[in-house]
């Protein structure tokens, strides 16, 4: 027996708009069934997931923190991807965004007024943008995979900052710890409402860009080109677009974004360059991408209900000691039930029995 | 009732071998086809006749398990049957050769067939079968080596190993020369005589009239009549599909008009293959003059691509002079830039190289319109002026007559004709003052070829230069000043059409051809030119 997919003459109209919130019900079924093969009661941890995170103002402060950076980096992902470019490394030009950002405080703190927070963010998005530009530059000029480049590139990125931190930029006055000095407040992104919680203004950052990148994806001609391309590179190429440069706009402004997200984490968050500066942004916003259907504001939606599992993963530890790993196993899921209803939308199963080749043999 | 049919039919040689009853497909408000009927006898050779969008695809697509029914019902020997994929129409005996070719290039011959069936003895088995019915073909060759002629010979032998009873053929001899032509319609006589029945989907009606013994003429998802082809002639064949009056494109205006000065100019231009399979382009000299309209006759794939690409810019030269448009040296420019001259294009894909299958006919009017109109269609920082593209297309719809369900459509959603339509209105709405076109009218109905033909000759006596790449030669013979034929990568020199003639024009065609069948039609000709 084996499963064939047959391409669906339409698609449901219907089952498009819906399909993010499907995946959603079918992700919480997923936890359901898990939570009871680990012995826990399942309807308390899900309660203990998915709606304490959310019950009072601080938390949602926490929601917004966790949401940011994942929203900023959704937003240039889903523009990458749908100009199909896949820049799976949005997690190292996070990273390196940081550390260009960075680089203002630590090497000249004297630097204190009000230009130094934005020739951070401006630092910041050049060092993401930078370091994307390099598997766009291997994928032009040498026809390489973007997967696996911008992949690997990630774990060059970790490794450099972890030798930073622990290195040249560690704080000497720091007891050894790993580290670099504590950013002075010139350098720190204010937040939001400090009374209320520790929200910084990166969440408000992240949704302006949201705006503008759909605004230009919806309105403008740089926005048709993108699709076109995306679609059929050889119709986008008569219409007078080079497929080259759309490799590099995608990288640059998928790898800008990320890195204003990370000097957002580093200036807002964190306060100082550590050798850890994500718990994975990158590789979740992937998810948020598609969980928003590629579209920048659909991204805003998807972002906070991915960092819901994060806030959910460390509530759980807590509460119920469960392994802060499961919200890793939930973002995978909801990965896994997006793409599972988009081909389903697409593609119909049949399942075949018996092995057809020997059987029209047979009949010829 | 569905016992009631059962007992009604009894198995005799009068059962029809297909009975399609009723069979109605509505997409959204759209009916493709509207209780259709369609009756195919064994050993018959039937005619599916109408113009694009009348709704042939739908049905063919319903016959062979692509599409689901809305309605109506298919009786296949006698039974009532459902077709709900591909394979169970070839387990029920219902083959069919696609309009556009779906094989692997870097494959060679028998391995596409073993594509769709067992892998064992198919080299073999393609030999005995390419013998039997007269399709010569060498199992070993790679297909990107192939002519398009020997690949549909594939397509038919792979049809042929399913040992189906109906072969469902679309569009057959859209890209054969006249020779390779014949030769299929040997191999359908062949069929025919072992009662094999054939459903043939054409909008050449002479072949129609050669080959079939009965037709279904459909108009706007309806059938309008059953007839037998050699009882009509081309002429009220065609009135049935269109409801109008066809005329043919007039050229009457062309001796008025003096060619003016070279708006296009092609000096001996060069181009290395850029992949494995395509031909390099050798020493093309041309030149197209301002009110003239020169043809480009030659057999699929000696070229005509990669010169199209040449020319248009999505491919640039090493010299600025070896492409020149109107008046300007545009070898080192790209489309945008070649189109900013002054000069418009229509390629052959439609969908996927013209146009952009899921995007939005006013999506699609951007796509070659952006740079040309940029002070109507963008506003600052490259905002998209949705008014000025939607009044752009409504124009063009308007203009062409192009037919569509829904406001703005996918370009896929639209039949090919239709599209092709839009392409070409498109490029006509600017006006340009040099036009290339690549088979402006492949797989296009009667009503909407006369349409385009005419729209091109309008132009060229307007003043504008128009170069017409077609592998059709009625329609070569019919639309232009003068024919060149392309032949691995060289033009000859257009001859004048008061000198050209479908023998001479032949000879250039089958010229050096590398394929085998060609050779040999050569020396026939030659034979009796003698």
């Amino acid at each position: 027996m084996r499963l064939e997919l047959i391409k669906r003459p339409q698609q449901s109209a219907f089952f498009s708009a819906v399909s993010p919130l499907f995946a959603l019900l079918l992700t919480l079924i997923a936890g359901v069934i898990i939570f009871t093969l680990l012995g826990k009661p399942p309807l308390a941890a899900l309660y203990t997931y998915f709606i304490e995170p959310l019950s009072e103002v601080w938390q949602l402060h926490e929601l917004a923190i966790k949401a940011g950076p994942l929203i900023m980096i959704a937003v240039g992902l889903s523009v990458a991807y749908r100009s199909n470019n896949w820049n799976i490394g949005a997690e190292g030009q996070f990273i390196m965004g940081g550390i260009a950002g960075s680089l203002i405080p630590i090497l000249v703190p004297g630097f204190q007024n009000f230009m130094t927070l934005p020739l951070m963010l401006i630092f910041g998005f050049a060092g993401g943008a930078l370091y994307g530009a390099i598997p766009a530059l291997l994928k032009t000029r040498f026809n390489t995979n973007e997967i696996l480049t911008s992949l690997m590139l990630v774990y060059v990125a970790q490794l450099f900052l972890d030798w930073l931190a622990r290195g040249v930029f560690r704080d000497p006055n720091g007891n050894n710890f790993p580290g670099s000095i504590r950013f002075p407040s010139a350098a720190r992104l204010p937040e939001i409402d400090p009374a209320q919680g520790a929200a910084h203004w990166g969440f408000v950052l992240s949704i302006v860009a949201a705006v503008i990148v759909w605004a230009m994806m919806q309105y403008s001609l740089k926005g048709f080109e993108v699709k076109l391309l995306g679609e059929s590179p050889r119709a986008g190429r008569f219409a007078g677009f080079s497929s080259a440069r759309m490799v590099f706009f995608a990288f640059l402004l998928s790898g800008g974004l990320a890195g204003l997200a990370g000097i957002s984490e580093v200036s807002g968050a964190i306060g100082q360059l550590r050798e850890n500066i994500s718990p994975g942004y990158g590789f979740t916003a992937i998810i948020v991408a598609f969980l928003g259907r590629l579209n920048p504001i659909g991204t805003i939606a998807a972002g906070l209900v991915l960092a819901l599992t994060y806030l959910g993963g460390e509530g759980a530890q807590m509460s119920l000691g469960i392994s802060d790993k499961v919200a890793r196993v939930f973002q995978g899921l909801i990965l896994f039930f997006v793409l599972g209803c988009d081909t389903l939308i697409h593609y119909r199963i049949r399942l075949v029995f018996g092995d057809p080749a020997a059987k029209t043999a047979a009949e010829g | 009732m569905g016992i009631a049919d059962h007992n009604s039919v009894t198995a005799s040689n009068t059962t029809p071998l297909l009975d399609v009853r009723g069979i109605t497909k509505v997409f959204g408000s759209l009916v493709a086809n509207d209780h259709v009927n369609l009756t195919i006898a064994p050993g018959e050779i039937h005619a599916l006749l109408g113009e694009n969008g009348a709704g042939k695809s739908t049905l063919v697509k319903m016959l062979f398990g692509v599409l689901d029914p809305s309605e109506g019902s298919i009786i296949w020997k006698g039974e009532e049957v459902r077709i709900s994929s591909p394979s169970e129409a070839r387990k029920l005996g219902i083959g069919m050769v696609f309009q556009h070719f779906s094989l692997f290039e870097a494959l060679t011959a028998a391995e596409n067939i073993a594509a769709t069936t067992p892998i064992s003895q198919i080299a073999d088995t393609a030999r005995r079968l390419s013998v039997d019915y007269g399709l010569p073909l060498d199992p070993d060759a790679m297909v990107g080596d192939l002519s398009v002629g020997e690949r549909q010979r594939i397509e038919i032998i792979r049809c042929l190993l399913q040992k189906p009873d109906l072969i469902i053929l679309d569009e057959p001899t859209s890209v054969l020369t006249p020779q390779e032509a014949n030769k299929m319609f040997e191999t359908l006589e062949r069929l025919k005589a072992e009662g094999k029945s054939i459903l043939y989907i054409s909008h050449r009606l002479d072949e129609v009239k050669r080959l079939c013994d009965t037709a279904t003429v459909l108009r706007h998802g309806k059938v309008v009549g059953h007839c037998n082809p050699q009882e009509e002639t081309a002429t009220t064949l065609a009135n049935m599909m269109v409801g109008t009056d066809v005329q043919n494109a007039s050229r009457e205006l062309s001796q008025a008009v003096e060619p003016g000065e070279p708006l296009i100019e092609i000096n001996s231009l060069d181009r290395p293959p850029a992949t494995p399979f395509s031909i390099p382009l050798r020493g093309i000299n041309l030149k197209v003059r301002a009110g003239e309209v020169v043809g480009i006759a030659g057999v699929a794939g000696n070229g005509q691509g990669e010169f199209f690409e040449a020319v248009s810019g999505e491919a640039l030269q090493t010299q600025s002079d070896s492409v020149r448009l109107n008046k300007v040296d545009c070898g080192r420019l790209g489309i945008s830039g070649r189109r900013l001259v002054g000069a418009a294009f229509v390629p052959e894909e439609r969908l996927g190289h013209g146009a952009a299958p899921g995007l939005s006919l006013s999506d699609n009017m951007l796509l070659s319109r952006h740079t040309t109109d940029s002070k109507t269609m963008l506003g600052a920082l490259g905002y998209v002026v949705t008014s000025a593209v939607t009044a752009a297309r409504k124009r063009v719809v308007k203009e062409m007559d192009v037919r569509k369900s829904g406001e703005d459509p996918e370009a896929a959603a639209l039949s090919g004709g239709n599209l092709q339509k839009y392409l070409i209105g498109r490029e006509l709405d600017r006006k340009p003052k040099v036009l290339i076109v690549d088979q402006p009218t492949w797989g296009v109905d009667a009503g909407a070829a006369a349409r385009i033909r005419q729209a091109i000759i309008e132009l060229a006596r307007s003043g504008s230069a128009v170069l017409v790449i077609s592998q059709d030669l009625d329609e070569l013979f019919e639309i232009s000043d003068s024919i060149a034929v392309m032949h691995d990568g060289r033009i000859s020199a257009p001859l004048p059409i008061a000198e050209a003639t479908f023998e001479k024009i032949g000879l250039l065609m089958g010229g050096a051809e590398p394929g085998h069948m060609a050779y040999e039609d050569v020396k026939t000709a030659e034979e009796t030119e003698v």
